[in-house]
C-alpha cells in the first residue's frame, strides 16, 4: 500500500518537472516567452536543485544549515575553473561542462565531508551559527584567491596577480580574485537545468525510500534510539550532509556556466542566498521535495514577473511570502485546510448518495 | 569428551524449562549475562554502586526498587550509554564493558526506553524495518540506483518485519505513522523493533508504565509469548508489582544505587528489607 503511493507521489514529480519543461518549450516555440523569462529559466532550474539538496540536510536529516551557498560557490568555482583550463586540451564545451558538474559536485561533496566532521557535532541553533560562518568562510577565501597557470604549471596566491610569479609570455590568469572567473562558456540550458533537476530528484527520492534514508529519518526522529538499534549516527549524518553538498556544488556549476563573469561576492553567495534557500525549503515543506521545487520556482519567478509593478513589487513578494506561510504552516490553517477538504469529501459523497 | 557435552545438553534444557537456572549455572554453561561490581557515580553521588547480576539464557528477570534507586541507569551502564567507572559486564561470555551503543546492540543487547523512544514520523513498518538495518544489506548507491540487490533486501525486509509486527498484532497498522498508534500499541511496536536488530537479551524499560490493567495483562502475555517464541532472554524494570510477581522468575531489588537482595520472584517479594524499603507494609 504505501509503497504504491511512495510510487505515485515520486512519479507525480517528476511529471510536475517534465511537464513544466514541455510548457516551456512549448511556449518558447510559440514566441510567448519573455526574453526576461528566458533568462530566468536556469536560475529557476538551479534554484530548485538547491532547494531539494538543502532539504536533505533540513527536512530529512533533521539539522538547521545555513552554509548552502558555500557549497554552491566551491561547485561554481571549481567547475568554472576546469572549464577554462581544459579549454585547448577539450574542444568540446558539452564534454567540458559535463566534466566540470562532476569536478563540481565532488569537490563540494568532499568540503561538505570535511566541514561535516566537526559541524555536525553541534545541533540545532549551534550547528546553524557554524554552518553559516563555514559558508561566509568559503566565500571569502575564494574572494581573494588568485591562480594562474603558466608553462611551468599552476601559481597560487591569496595577494594579487603579480605575487603569482609567472612567466610573462605564456602565463594566463585563471582565477582573479574579487574579479573571479571570466570567459567561461554560457553552456547552460534550460533543458541541461532541468536534467539536472531530475537526476537531482532520483537520486535524494531514492536515497529517502532506502535503507540508508530510513536510517537517516531515524537519527532526526529519535537519535538515541537509532543508537540503540545499531545505526552508525556519525556516518549516516556524514552522508546526508555530503550528498547535500555535493548537489549543491552541482547547481553551482550549473550557475557559473550561466554566467559570463563569475565573482565569490556576498550577492551570489553570501548567507543572503543560503537563507534564501532556506526559506523556500521552509515554504515547501520540510521533507517534501515537490513542494522545495514550487516554493523556488515561484518565489524565484516572482519578483522578475512582477518588474510592470515597479515599486511594489518587493512589497508584494513579502505578502506573498508571509501568506504562503500561514497557509502552509500555521495550525489554525491546517486545521481550516482539513475541514474544507473533508466537507468537500462529504459533499461529493452525499451528490452520489 | 561425550559426558562433557551431555552435562552441558542437560543443562542447556533445564535452562529452557526455565527456574532451575543457578543449577545450570553450577553445572558450568555461559550465563547470558553476567554483570559484576558495576558501579558509576555522577558528581559524587553514587548512582551504581557494586551491582552484580547473573542471568541464565531464556530467563525472565525483574530489576526493581524505588524511583531514583539507579535502575534505569544500571540500563544505561549495560547498553554503553554511560561508561562505568568499575565493574565487568559479560554477554555470553564476552567483555562488551565500554563499548559503544551500536556496537553493544551488534554483539546482541537490544532495549525499550521508560519514555517511549519510536521514530514518530516513519511508518511502523519502516520502525522495524530501522531495526533489521544491520542484518539486511544494501549499499547505498545500490539503493539510489534501485540496482536488483535493492527489490530482492527490501522485500526480504518487509516480509521479516510484516512477521514481527503480526506476532504484536501490529501487522493491520503496519501503514500508520508511528505517533498515531494508541499508547499500548507504541509500547508494543518498540519492544518489536528492538527484536528485529535479533538480540541475545532483552531489556524492558518500565513496559507497563501508563498502561490499565488490561493493557497489562495483555502486556504479560505478550513478554511470555516473545521469550516462549524467539527463546529470548528479558531483563525488565517495572513498578507494577502484578506484572514482576506474575512473569519474572528472578528478582534483584535496587535501593540507593546498591543491591537490596536478590532471588527466587516469591521469595524477594517477602523479603522484609524490601517490604520496608520499596514495597510498603
Amino acid at each position: 500500500m504505501t509503497k504504491n503511493k511512495v510510487r505515485i507521489q515520486n512519479a507525480v514529480t517528476y511529471g510536475m518537472v517534465i511537464l513544466f519543461w514541455v510548457v516551456i518549450q512549448v511556449m518558447d516555440k510559440t514566441g510567448h516567452l519573455s526574453s526576461l523569462f528566458k533568462g530566468l529559466l536556469v536560475p529557476l532550474c538551479m534554484y530548485a536543485i538547491l532547494a531539494v539538496s538543502l532539504n536533505l540536510t533540513v527536512g530529512i536529516l533533521g539539522e538547521l544549515s545555513l552554509g548552502h551557498a558555500g557549497f554552491m560557490c566551491l561547485g561554481a568555482f571549481s567547475g568554472a575553473f576546469l572549464t577554462n583550463c581544459l579549454e585547448t586540451a577539450v574542444p568540446s564545451v558539452g564534454l567540458r561542462f559535463f566534466m566540470a558538474l562532476i569536478l563540481g559536485a565532488l569537490v563540494a561533496g568532499v568540503f561538505g565531508l570535511l566541514i561535516g566532521i566537526p559541524v555536525l557535532r553541534l545541533k540545532g541553533d549551534y550547528l546553524a551559527i557554524v554552518t553559516l560562518a563555514f559558508g561566509e568562510i568559503i566565500k571569502n577565501l575564494i574572494n581573494v584567491l588568485y591562480v594562474g597557470r603558466d608553462s611551468n604549471g599552476f601559481h597560487f596566491s591569496m595577494k594579487d596577480t603579480t605575487s603569482l610569479g609567472m612567466d610573462k609570455e605564456t602565463g594566463v590568469v585563471l582565477i582573479k580574485g574579487a574579479q573571479g572567473i571570466t570567459g567561461t562558456p554560457r553552456a547552460a540550458t534550460f533543458t541541461i537545468g532541468i536534467l539536472l533537476l531530475l537526476l537531482t530528484l532520483f537520486i535524494v527520492l531514492n536515497l529517502i525510500h532506502s535503507r540508508t534514508g530510513r536510517a537517516i529519518m531515524s537519527i532526526r526522529d529519535n537519535r538515541i534510539a537509532a543508537e540503540s538499534i545499531g545505526i552508525n549516527i556519525t556516518k549516516y549524518k556524514l552522508m546526508a550532509f555530503s550528498i547535500s553538498a555535493a548537489l549543491a556544488g552541482m547547481a553551482g556549476v550549473l550557475y557559473a556556466h550561466s554566467l559570463s563573469t563569475l565573482k565569490a561576492s556576498s550577492d551570489n553567495f553570501g548567507y543572503n542566498k543560503s537563507i534564501l534557500i532556506l526559506v523556500f525549503v521552509v515554504l515547501g515543506g520540510l521533507g517534501n521535495m515537490r513542494g522545495s521545487i514550487i516554493a523556488a520556482m515561484l518565489l524565484t519567478a516572482l519578483p522578475e514577473l512582477l518588474r510592470g509593478l515597479n515599486d511594489y513589487r518587493m512589497l508584494i513578494y513579502a505578502i506573498v511570502l508571509i501568506v504562503m506561510t500561514i497557509f502552509n504552516s500555521s495550525p489554525k490553517a491546517i486545521e481550516l485546510r482539513s475541514v474544507v477538504m473533508s466537507k468537500l469529501r462529504g459533499g461529493a459523497k452525499k451528490e452520489v448518495a | 569428551m561425550a559426558a562433557d557435552s551431555k552435562s552441558v545438553k542437560m543443562a542447556d534444557g533445564a535452562v529452557k524449562s526455565g527456574g532451575s537456572a543457578g543449577q545450570a549455572a553450577k553445572a558450568g554453561t555461559v550465563p547470558t549475562l553476567e554483570v559484576k561490581n558495576l558501579s558509576i557515580s555522577f558528581g559524587g553521588l553514587k548512582a551504581v554502586d557494586g551491582f552484580n547480576v547473573v542471568i541464565e539464557k531464556g530467563q525472565l528477570y525483574g530489576l526493581i526498587g524505588p524511583n531514583g534507586a539507579g535502575k534505569t541507569t544500571v540500563f544505561n551502564l549495560l547498553t554503553g550509554v554511560y561508561k562505568p567507572d568499575t565493574g565487568v559486564i559479560l554477554l555470553d561470555g564476552k567483555n562488551i564493558t565500554g563499548r559503544k551503543t551500536i556496537e553493544i546492540n551488534q554483539e546482541g543487547i537490544a532495549r525499550t526506553f521508560q519514555n517511549i523512544r519510536l521514530f514518530k514520523e516513519l511508518s511502523v513498518l519502516d520502525n522495524v524495518k530501522v531495526g533489521l538495518h544491520n542484518h539486511h544489506k544494501y549499499s547505498t548507491l545500490e539503493g539510489i540506483l534501485r540496482l536488483p540487490s535493492f527489490y530482492k533486501v527490501e522485500k526480504e525486509m518487509n516480509e521479516r518485519a510484516m512477521e514481527l509486527l503480526s506476532v504484536f498484532d501490529l501487522d493491520k497498522e503496519c501503514d500508520y505513522k508511528a505517533s498515531n498508534l494508541p499508547y499500548g500499541k507504541q509500547r508494543k511496536l518498540e519492544i518489536a523493533r528492538a527484536l528485529a536488530t535479533d538480540p541475545k537479551l532483552l531489556l524492558l524499560d518500565e513496559p507497563a508504565a501508563g498502561m490499565n490493567p488490561n493493557e497489562t495483562a495483555e502486556l504479560m502475555e505478550t513478554i511470555r509469548f516473545v521469550r516462549e517464541k524467539f527463546n529470548m532472554t528479558i531483563l525488565l524494570i517495572e513498578h507494577d508489582m502484578k506484572l514482576v510477581a506474575g512473569i519474572c522468575e528472578r528478582l534483584t531489588v535496587l535501593n540507593f544505587g546498591q543491591v537490596l537482595t536478590q532471588g527466587e520472584t516469591s521469595e524477594v517479594l517477602n523479603d522484609r528489607r524490601v517490604i520496608t524499603a520499596y514495597l510498603g507494609e
